[in-house]
């Protein structure tokens, strides 16, 4: 998709410092945007006090949860930690491996394509691009069914590569690696210049030398968001992830939270729920907010959630 | 840069850099590492008979094996994994999404017609008086998943001889290593592992269904979980005419619709596996229960992914207007804070929305002393569905908005004030179609996204609520919720049909991104 939004590659600016005007411009004529600002964060943020209050509330279930908590203790998540039918730290570890594998695994193989692309010449290069730009018209979650029937399949004849693998999982998000990233990769790879290339090329060094070596760190910028547009959207990925992972042991963080949030235990469960979904929410809110810069050049260039 | 040669690495004059000792290790491991795995693969697939799949692994190898153990092929040498897992993962499904679109392939109709007659001959297996017993050890071969692996008998006749029989037919267990308990029953088997009474207890669907075919007029079939009789099929087929006759009752089971199916309708249990044709398609659109459903769920999904993108656009526009004062302090505070809805991940903002919109304990009620039943009727669903996703996307849009706003060239505006235009005209005349030129395409991505939004809706109303008359119908479902559905749960699941609504959404997002493509330059710029 990512081509199709370049023309809108935007910049975002930095943060304006207050020494850019004077003190007395900026303290008048602005109060009312400070109060619809006021508003818009209100709105914004009261599901998330919601939740952050729900995950304390001692008595853990839906109908004592409130906006703002009575009192304050951290005994769902000793429920949480401790409910052996629910093993959330599998679930944890499962979706860190998958969301971490995959899109290391994307960012490799979407570089090495890029690479090959935008330095190299060969026949049916730029049929190739075109034909990658087709393919990602047809989202990897539209073949369902195939992916389904392929997988229960193939773990018969492999076991540990069927269905309830995290492994087959990942590898089924990696389909579409080379497709997705390589025209946001190709765009920033066309960027440096090619006299470097050619220099390292006149010293002798061999092509995996001058990708490995040169390469791969003056493009690290983008390897970085791309890596993390790609966890971002691994780890939230919930369609394949309940389709292939039915054992409970084998679950992510999505599918388990949706297991505890169906059926008549939803109310009693809440408390639990609500403190499972606050450290699942963790490492993604970390890195928008450690890495905003990364995020939002590639987010405003194709990405959408 | 890369030019200086690294101090540790020594240099030939003309040469330049050697390789690395490790590098060519590595390589070289890799290779072993993949021929390993191929082998591993290769062999598991001579063993279970899929000679496709030998072919295939031995291509992909021989591809691997040209491309990296000669200096040849250089670009492919960077593109051949991506190209291995997108044909594999991406080209396949789709080819195989649209093969199995023209079949009937869902409950009921897994097997092929010989594997099918076969599974009812066996079912037919009546004990015949004064027949032996067996005792009977539920197994499945070692290593394999208990709750789902194919079953297998162990079977111990009166005279102590021991049998293994699968679906495949009987054969002789080698009397090494088997233990029995002192009834004659199988206790443990080299190469099985032995089902539990409650593991076995759980199977017994399964067990239903399963039988062992000893010759062409008889067949193994269980009696409970430890004792199993040799009986004679009730059934007998009749190659010639194509049809099973049930000889006890002498009935005639002729195929009609995938299933054997007696002259007053009556159908055996297991169908078959068939093509349909274009069936699937017509029946979205001509059979009248399915067609209703089908056009009253697309005008949703049309409604819900343009009015996600029309509502979270405006919000993200006017909160960019709002902090597109330069005067304003506190803006990067203001947008740390804003971008979290965003920050969070998709299924716990639609799980921790579905619990406030509950009717009687929902913060939304709560907070507004109303008492709807959001997620119970069908507008309100609606409301919540767009609401919730008001709440998860404004913030790109107000990223994306402000950083539009920030390239219009400031000369623009003040030539539009000395014109003698006023804020609301500049706004009206100036800003918004610059704006619009450049958020364009991401709107256009935005309603394609929305458009197959499967975890939002899902995971907050599961496509409901659901009309009393039709379950297979929500009235929130999206095109991909319902194909969901049909394919994994309800009274029956039709993998065959949901494929179908498949390609109906292919086309659909096809057509979308075409109109994409056809207002960026991008294709042109192929370099």
């Amino acid at each position: 998709m990512s081509s199709i939004t370049d023309a809108a590659a935007v910049a975002i600016p930095e943060g304006r410092t207050a020494t850019e005007k004077s003190p007395q411009a900026s303290g008048s004529g602005t109060w009312w945007r400070h109060l619809l600002g006021i508003l818009a964060l209100i709105w914004a943020l009261f599901p998330i006090v919601f939740l952050v209050s729900a995950a304390l509330n001692p008595a853990g279930s839906l109908d004592t949860s409130s906006l703002l908590p009575k009192t304050i203790s951290g005994a769902n998540f000793d429920t949480l930690f401790g409910d052996d039918s629910r093993p959330y730290t599998s679930w944890y570890k499962n979706s860190m491996i998958i969301a971490t594998v995959g899109s290391l695994g994307s960012v490799f193989i979407g570089a090495c394509a890029a690479f090959a692309f935008s330095r190299l010449r060969f026949t049916g290069r730029r049929p190739g691009l075109l034909a990658l730009l087709l393919l990602q018209m047809f989202p990897a979650m539209l073949t369902f069914p195939a992916l389904y029937l392929t997988f229960a399949k193939l773990g018969e004849i492999i076991p540990g590569l069927g269905l309830n693998s995290i492994w087959a999982l990942t590898l089924c998000y990696l389909g579409g690696a080379m497709g997705a990233n390589v025209w946001l990769l190709k765009g920033y790879f066309d960027t440096v210049p090619k006299e470097l290339d050619e220099a390292a090329k006149v010293d002798g060094a061999s092509h995996a030398r001058i990708f490995f070596t040169m390469t791969l760190r003056l493009v690290l910028p983008i390897l970085v968001t791309v890596f993390m547009l790609s966890f971002v959207g691994l780890f939230s990925e919930f369609l394949l992830a309940s389709i292939f992972l039915q054992d409970v042991n084998s679950q992510t963080l999505g599918v388990g939270l949706y297991s505890m949030s169906i059926g008549n235990e939803k109310n009693r469960l809440f408390g639990q729920f609500a403190a499972g979904a606050l450290l699942a929410s963790l490492p993604v809110v970390l890195l928008y907010l450690g890495f905003q810069k990364f995020l939002i050049g590639g987010m405003t260039q194709g990405s959408v959630k | 840069m890369a030019a200086v040669p690294s101090t540790l690495e020594p240099m030939k004059l003309g040469s330049g850099y050697n390789t690395p000792w490790w590098a060519n290790a590595l390589k070289w491991g890799l290779i072993a590492l993949v021929v390993g795995f191929a082998a591993y693969v290769a062999q598991r697939l001579i063993s279970s008979g899929a000679w496709f799949g030998v072919v295939i692994t031995a291509f992909v190898l021989m591809c691997v094996l040209a491309v990296y153990s000669t200096r040849r092929f250089i670009p492919m040498k960077y593109l051949l994994p991506g190209l291995v897992l997108l044909v594999g993962l991406q080209i396949w499904p789709i080819v195989y999404t649209v093969a199995t679109a023209f079949t009937n392939y869902g409950q009921g109709h897994t097997l092929s017609k010989d594997e099918a007659t076969a599974r009812n001959l066996a079912n037919s297996v009546k004990e015949v008086e004064g027949s032996e017993r067996y005792k009977l050890s539920i197994a499945v071969p070692e290593g394999a998943d208990v709750t789902t692996a194919e079953l297998t008998f162990l079977l111990t006749k009166p005279d102590g001889a021991t049998f293994v029989g699968t679906k495949d037919g009987l054969e002789p267990l080698a009397a090494d290593g088997v233990e029995k308990s002192e009834t004659g029953k199988i206790t443990k088997a080299p190469g099985y592992t032995i089902l539990n009474a409650r593991e076995a207890n759980k199977r017994s669907a399964d067990l239903e269904e399963f039988a062992v075919p000893v010759n062409e007029n008889a067949g193994i079939k269980n009696v409970g979980i430890s004792s199993a009789f040799e009986g004679a099929p009730t059934l007998k087929y009749d190659a010639a005419a194509d049809t099973l006759t049930d000889t006890s009752q002498n009935i005639v089971y002729s195929p009609k619709d995938a299933y054997w199916t007696a002259p007053d309708g009556q159908r055996l249990a297991t169908g078959w596996k068939e093509n349909v044709g274009f069936k699937n398609f017509s029946d979205l659109l001509t059979n009248p229960t399915i067609r209703a459903g089908f056009f009253k769920i697309f005008v949703w999904n049309v409604a819900f992914a343009a009015l996600s993108v029309i509502t979270t656009f405006i919000l993200g526009m006017l909160l960019a207007l709002l902090f597109n004062d330069p005067k304003l302090k506190g803006k990067g505070f203001y947008r740390s804070l804003l971008i979290l809805p965003y920050a969070i991940p998709g299924f716990v903002t639609a799980l921790v929305w579905a619990s406030m919109f509950n009717q009687e304990f929902g913060l939304v009620n709560s907070l507004t002393h109303l008492n709807v039943d959001w997620l119970g009727n069908a507008w309100a669903a609606k409301a919540a569905i767009l609401l919730t996703n008001l709440w998860l996307g404004f913030p790109y849009m107000f990223l994306v908005c402000t950083g539009a706003l920030q390239s219009i060239p400031g000369d623009v505006k003040e030539a539009a004030k000395i014109d003698g235009a006023g804020p609301l005209r500049t706004l009206r005349s100036i800003t918004m179609p610059l704006l619009l030129v450049a958020v364009g395409p991401l709107l256009i991505a935005s309603f394609a996204f929305n458009f197959n939004n499967f975890s939002l809706i899902y995971l907050l109303t599961q496509g409901g609520p659901f009309q009393s008359e039709n379950t297979s119908i929500g009235s929130t479902d999206l095109l991909i919720t319902y194909a969901f559905r049909l394919a994994f749960s309800g009274a029956s699941p039709n993998i065959g049909l949901a494929s179908a609504v498949c390609i109906f959404i292919f086309f659909i997002v096809a057509a979308m991104s075409y109109s994409g493509f056809a207002r960026t330059k991008s294709l042109e710029e192929v370099n």
